[in-house]
């Protein structure tokens, strides 16, 4: 049973990374791509926990795993609406399709 | 941590608060709230952590029998103290009011009516007395105390904190959130993590009373 | 908690996390897609505290509520759908995006069900707390460090790209203003 229930909430993870990837790559507001850029770190902090818990208990590493990931989301949105707020105020616009300056 | 965590789901009340009476007094008022938490935010996980670092464990029973028979973290950490008593910034009462204000028609509370309306006083309220009593329990060493029987000693001290910060709050000016939160960065923000820094060398040097 | 209990609960509270992910993007009103997160993160912070990581449960919890509440200002300010308003469709290539979706999550899913897991190494210490506090100060001490760098770049990048004016623009243009011209004067007499 042990194995069931962890695999069941690493199927769990994999959708959350998953229904991420789709709206990180569907989306064209910057702001909803980083939900969606959110949403698999989210995943990624669940898988971690229950490798913890369901495989290796006696070590900290997943744990810092988890860690890590927390760091790695409240990073990546600071950086996000900063870079948001900077090509907003460059050409009044929050779609990705313009911000093609790095492109070719 | 269970502390910070509902206090940070405060944070999510507070602004839905305002979204939701699609009213732009709530609105503004929940914009206030956001920025004026902020700023106290941080200060108050320091004061947290000051807790934890002293006691050595983020328990609450560790952090109360590590004050017994000593002295109690208010001695040695008074920053830490008077910022979680100012957690009060976060039910916008007193002299942190301004995003319920009287110059915002009420600013979060402006269309809330009924039993919605006593819901959140009661959950204001609820957050005051439950700050006052952590306070009472990490600073004050909880149901420490000759004679009396130690939850005795405990309502005591919580009664006496609350006393404390309704005729402290009742006295202070309405602070605005701007002002606010320059000192709160730039002043508070400082002292707290010198009050961590002193505490740590404390309990490294084991002069922890 | 017990196996097959312990297996609805999680089950549940994963479904509802997926549920709410996939609300983020199908509802109109940005503060709704906000909190439809939030929910997302919070199953996902209770599934932690049910998994014997009370710290880490907690951590997730606090840090994506204040997270979300800033996030949501953001969000009612930049994005150009406030509250279904105007009906826009603001998506692009959608079916290249669930295309790669479905492959992530029928490769993942296929390695979750046919690998062989190995059994419960080790038994859980009794604070779990203490164990990754001990780990991050001492073997994994470079997380640590890295972290707290990375943090702070994070903090002065963010500030860079997200102020309009620099210090020329608060203190003349050689640096020697008396007082900071700001649009907002801040509580400190300075």
């Amino acid at each position: 049973m042990t194995g069931t229930t962890l695999q069941v909430v690493l199927t769990v993870a994999a959708a959350l990374v998953a229904t991420g990837i789709v709206g990180a790559l569907s989306q064209q507001s910057v702001v909803m791509i980083m939900m969606g850029l959110e949403l698999v770190v989210n995943g990624v902090v669940l898988a971690a926990g229950a490798a913890w818990y369901f495989l290796w208990p006696a070590v900290p590493d997943a744990q810092v795993l988890v860690l890590l990931a927390t760091v790695v989301m409240a990073v990546e949105m600071a950086m996000g609406f900063a870079v948001a707020l900077a090509l907003y105020r460059a050409r009044q616009i929050d779609m990705v399709d313009d911000a093609t300056e790095l492109e070719g | 941590m269970w502390f910070n965590a509902a206090e940070a789901l405060l944070w999510a009340a507070m602004w839905m608060l305002g979204w939701a009476p699609n009213s732009p007094y709530a609105l503004v008022g929940a914009y206030r709230f956001l920025a004026q938490g902020l700023a106290y935010e941080l200060p108050l996980m320091f004061a947290l952590t000051t807790v934890g670092v002293g006691a050595g464990s983020l328990r609450s029973t560790d952090v109360v029998a590590a004050q017994t028979g000593g002295g109690w973290f208010v001695l040695t950490m008074p920053v830490a103290f008077v910022v979680l008593l100012a957690a009060a910034a976060f039910t916008a009462w007193g002299p942190f009011a301004a995003p319920a204000g009287t110059d915002l028609a009420g600013g979060v509370l402006a269309e809330s009516s009924g039993v919605g309306r006593l819901l959140v006083q009661t959950g204001r309220c609820a957050f005051l007395g439950v700050t006052c009593a952590a306070a009472a329990a990490w600073f004050l060493g909880g149901g420490d105390g000759p004679l009396l029987p130690a939850p005795v000693w405990f309502a005591v001290k919580t009664l006496a904190v609350v006393a404390l910060v309704v005729l402290v709050g009742r006295r202070l000016p309405l602070l605005r959130p701007d002002r606010v939160a320059d000192v709160a960065w730039t002043v508070v923000l400082p002292l707290t993590i010198v009050q961590a820094a002193v505490v740590a060398v404390l309990v490294l040097t084991g002069g922890m009373p | 908690m017990t196996g097959p209990v312990l297996l609805v609960v999680l089950g549940a509270l994963g479904a509802l996390a997926v549920c709410a992910g996939v609300l983020v993007f199908v509802v109109d009103s940005m503060a709704r897609a906000t909190f439809s997160l939030l929910a997302s993160f919070l199953a996902v912070g209770a599934s932690l505290l049910l998994l014997d990581l009370p710290y880490l449960g907690l951590l997730v919890v606090l840090m994506m509520t204040v997270e979300m509440a800033i996030m949501v200002v953001f969000m009612v300010m930049l994005m150009m759908n406030p509250g279904g308003l105007m009906p826009m469709s603001m998506v692009h290539n959608t079916r290249g995006a669930v295309a790669a979706g479905v492959v992530v999550l029928a490769a993942l899913s296929a390695g979750i069900w046919t690998v062989d897991w190995p059994e419960r190494s080790g038994a859980a210490p009794p604070d779990t707390t203490v164990q990754v506090g001990e780990a991050v100060m001492g073997p994994h001490m470079l997380v640590m460090i890295v972290v707290g760098v990375v943090l702070l770049a994070t903090m002065i990048a963010g500030l860079a790209l997200a102020t309009p004016r620099g210090r020329y623009d608060r203190l003349g243009p050689d640096l020697d203003r008396p007082r900071p011209d700001d649009p907002v004067d801040g509580g400190l007499p300075r």
